[in-house]
């Protein structure tokens, strides 16, 4: 008998193979800097594989605790599963004390992905801010997987300090390539740092690309990506060719639970990579 | 006239409908007096119906009144809407199981945890919807859209929907806060229904008109008394739906929404509506089409079973947007202008049609009495007589 | 002289600026190079010149007693260093230190001083540029007040 006002929770297994998690198992954990980690994970054995496109994310799962969204910040061609997070809630500080061995569940993967082969014949150039750059080394790896295909290519990083500077050891493997500028920024300078001081703005207007043909990738903190779009619309870049990286809260990842929301796009599924020329005028509008 | 086929059934032909349904396992649900109000519950016969009951619904306010005549159809929109028989407030996603290598998704069946991902039994349920009106069908059409559609749906909604009998009730009369006349979405339903019954009560008669909509609709009615209509019966029950058609209040006036509502981000009326706006929610309860939902994870205190639990959501609570220590929407202006801005317009981008019904809900729900049909009056006028100006004002410089 | 004219009128900071100008301003231009840590100017010197840099990174830098030498920004190959010769008194509000060799084109602050005195329309040139070069720092500066990397926890 169905009551009144049935509040009884009702339940439904495989209410949705998307809403599923998929077991996977920690390889590896990495830690990047005092509040950012890394995590390499493999499907548990007979697990269906997990395919992904640079810019996507998955929902992760820590049993009992919760799940939110990470970006895959590793290679798409390798089998290993990577994810780089900054332990700031209660999920993530779980997840931050994971140890080799331990399972997470995974759901995914889910959004639109950077538009790397865009760029083909033309530069492409990669700003990152913060862990920005998580997403964007996604994108990085496709590149220089089929370098020929793509002109000059331009990394520019900023951070807050050096301290929280990540991938260091590929930054400074990148830096030493010929064919890859890399120039990194930080806000505020800790005395032995010899490097560039200011934000990551800064180093656009002076980098070697040729506006009329070149893509662009942005990954950061909001105010950091709108000013990054301006400055390269500035010296010539098509709004059309400037891409950035959105968050919203998510509860779902597949454009059901509606937290994600920004003005009529759902930043899981019509995002998280969005065209600047097609958000331009929403992201200056306050509390949209 | 319509075309249509109508037959004409007496009431203990809905009671032998009812029982011919229960018979096949399906839990039919309608309206039923409880308390002060019309809410839905399971039906066992037309008795458990609001006989003789109307409502009066007016912002912020919502009574009962009695009628001299046992009708089983008088009153209009209830407070809860259809949305929570096939998108339940509170629905288990998966229970897991601690393991020695990590943790299992339990088979809800026998309760014994897989190593695979468990394919369980169906549990989504068999619902029949008596009494249901065209604006709570256009909901559920609209549901169907957000559930049904796009890369990823929901499969508990699919599965309950698809099995779902739907016996609609024509309003004969408007409700006090309806609008569905201007949305186009009644009083008569016009899709999307097995049966659809029209109430009509005269001083001597009092009878329904049917109308068949589906195969399994029309075996249904073949198993009850029932005679064709006569023209005068239709003609009384077009009569009556016209009726309510033209007794409605309020109007929503929908051309150029979209735009409207996109270019007046900034409009003052969002920061006076702000004002009495009290963030309760009561709006997205009430809505037939909000569909915003959280999940829960629970675990017990041994730490060794954790349940996932999908809850209903609403865009008013503070910390929706919450990301990074902090909200994207704190204000009541912003979360006001989310809502009605996602409801009558973005609605419409992310699914191809408003996502309001008329229902007036809302509006009769509303703690304070917030009108969205006057919310968007104040803006859509400003913007228009704005719009005038300033063609007038190029006329006059001579700018194309 | 004449190469140095010819690298000044390719910089950006000097586009569109007239043949006669530019040739005043590369009357009062020389080329000058800083080894690594030395520095160009201090906290409190007379302002007289100010620098096209052409080569390596420069620091401007705040000295706190309880926190050494504070880098506030760097400025590299192709960016304006100095405006204080333009604003009274005259005066260096920064260190400004090589972090690594770095080569500049030097222009005579008081010379140009003197000049823009006399015609106001080489001072509105000038002036014109630097309330560019002003605005994209003082911009960025802001931002990085802002501390956007920051999380509120």
């Amino acid at each position: 008998m169905v009551s009144d006002l049935d509040l009884t929770v009702k339940s439904g297994v495989d209410v949705g193979g998307s809403m599923l998690p998929h077991p996977y198992v920690i390889k590896q954990v990495r830690k990047e800097t005092d509040d950012t980690f890394t995590l390499m994970l493999e499907q548990r054995s007979g697990g269906p594989k997990l395919t992904f496109a640079p810019g996507q994310f998955n929902m992760v799962y820590v049993f009992g605790i919760g799940e939110i969204p990470i970006s895959i910040s590793g290679d798409s061609a390798s089998s290993v599963l990577v994810h780089t997070t900054r332990a700031v809630g209660t999920v993530t500080r779980v997840m931050a004390r994971l140890r080799r061995g331990d399972m997470l569940g995974i759901r995914g993967p889910f959004g639109t992905p950077w538009p790397v082969q865009e760029g083909r014949g033309r530069d492409v150039v990669i700003i990152a801010g913060g862990i920005g750059l998580a997403p964007l080394r996604s994108a990085l790896y496709e590149v220089l997987s089929q370098r020929d295909a793509f002109g000059k290519v331009v990394l520019l990083y900023g951070t807050r300090t050096p301290s929280d500077i990540l991938f260091r050891e590929e930054l400074e493997q990148w830096r030493a390539r010929f064919d890859l500028e890399v120039h990194v920024t930080v806000d505020r300078a800790q005395p032995d740092w010899r490097g560039n001081v200011g934000v990551v703005t800064t180093l656009i207007h002076k980098s070697p690309f040729d506006p009329q043909k070149t893509t662009s990738m942005i990954c950061g903190p909001e105010i950091m990506m709108r000013f990054a779009a301006q400055e390269l619309q500035k010296r010539g870049v098509d709004p059309d060719s400037i891409y950035l990286s959105l968050e919203r809260n998510m509860k779902c990842g597949t454009g059901l639970c509606g937290h994600c929301q920004f003005g009529p796009y759902f930043v899981c599924k019509d995002g998280p990579v969005f065209r600047y020329s097609r958000i331009k005028d929403l992201l200056v509008k306050r509390e949209i | 006239m319509s075309t249509t086929t109508l037959y004409r059934i007496e009431r203990p032909a809905i009671d032998e409908i009812i029982s011919l349904l229960r018979q096949q396992h399906y839990t039919v649900v309608g309206p039923a007096l409880r308390g002060a109000s019309i809410e839905l519950a399971e039906l066992r016969s037309t008795s458990d119906l609001p006989l003789g009951w109307t409502d009066e619904q007016t912002p912020a306010r919502y009574r009962l009144v009695k009628l001299p005549v046992d009708s089983l159809f008088a009153h209009t929109v209830s407070p809860h809407s259809w949305k929570r028989y096939l998108f339940p407030p509170i629905l288990k996603l998966f229970s897991a199981r601690r393991t020695s290598e990590g943790f299992d998704l339990v088979n809800e069946g026998d309760g014994v945890a897989h190593p695979s991902i468990p394919n369980a039994a169906d549990a989504a349920p068999h619902y029949a919807l008596l009494g249901i009106r065209s604006c709570d069908l256009h909901a559920l059409a609209v549901h169907d859209k957000v559930f049904g559609g796009g890369a990823y749906g929901d499969e508990y909604y699919r599965r309950a929907r698809d099995r779902t009998w739907i016996i609609a009730a024509n309003c004969t009369l408007a409700g006090g806060t309806c609008f569905c006349a201007s949305m186009k979405t009644g009083p008569k339903a016009s899709f999307g229904f097995d049966l659809a019954l029209t109430e009509v009560i005269t001083e001597q008669e009092h009878y329904f008109l049917v109308e068949t909509g589906t195969d399994r609709g029309r075996t249904l009615l073949e198993g009850v008394n029932h005679r064709p209509a006569e023209g005068a019966e239709e003609a009384k029950g077009e009569e009556l739906m016209q009726n309510a058609a033209h007794q409605m209040g309020r109007s929503l006036d929908t051309e150029n929404i979209r735009q409207i509502l996109y270019q007046s981000a900034e409009h003052p009326q969002w920061d006076i509506v702000a004002a009495r706006c009290l963030t309760c929610g009561n709006c997205t309860l009430a809505c037939p089409t909000c569909f915003c939902s959280t999940v829960e994870d629970v675990i017990d205190l041994g730490g060794t079973s954790a349940e996932r639990v999908r809850k209903w959501d609403s865009c008013f609570t503070m910390d929706f947007s919450y990301i990074h220590g902090g909200s994207a929407r704190t204000s009541v202006k912003a979360r006001y202008r989310h809502w009605l801005t996602h409801k009558l317009a973005s609605w419409i981008d992310q699914f191809g049609s408003s996502g309001c019904v008329g229902c007036g809900r809302c509006i009769t729900w509303c703690p304070v009495g917030i009108d969205i049909t006057e919310e968007y009056r104040v803006i859509r006028e400003s913007y228009l007589t704005k719009a005038a100006a300033s063609s007038t004002k190029e006329v006059i410089d001579g700018n194309p | 002289m004449e190469t140095l004219e010819r690298i000044l009128a390719e910089h950006p900071f000097f586009k569109d600026l007239s043949e006669p100008y530019l040739q005043l301003v590369t009357g009062c231009a020389s080329n000058v190079r800083f080894d690594q840590d030395s520095f160009i100017f201090r906290e409190g010197e007379e302002a007289n010149q100010f620098y096209l840099l052409r080569q390596g990174r420069v620091a401007l830098q705040v000295f706190a007693p309880d926190r050494g030498p504070i880098t506030v920004e760097t400025l590299e190959e192709g960016d304006i260093l100095g405006w204080s010769w333009l604003i009274p008194p005259y005066n260096w509000h920064f260190d400004a230190r090589a972090l690594e060799l770095t080569r500049a084109i030097a222009l005579d602050g008081q010379c140009l001083r003197r000049k823009c005195e006399q015609d106001h329309n080489l001072g509105y040139e000038l002036l014109k540029r630097f309330a560019h070069i002003m605005e994209q720092r003082l911009s960025s500066t802001r931002l990085q007040i802002v501390d956007m990397y920051g999380v509120r926890s």
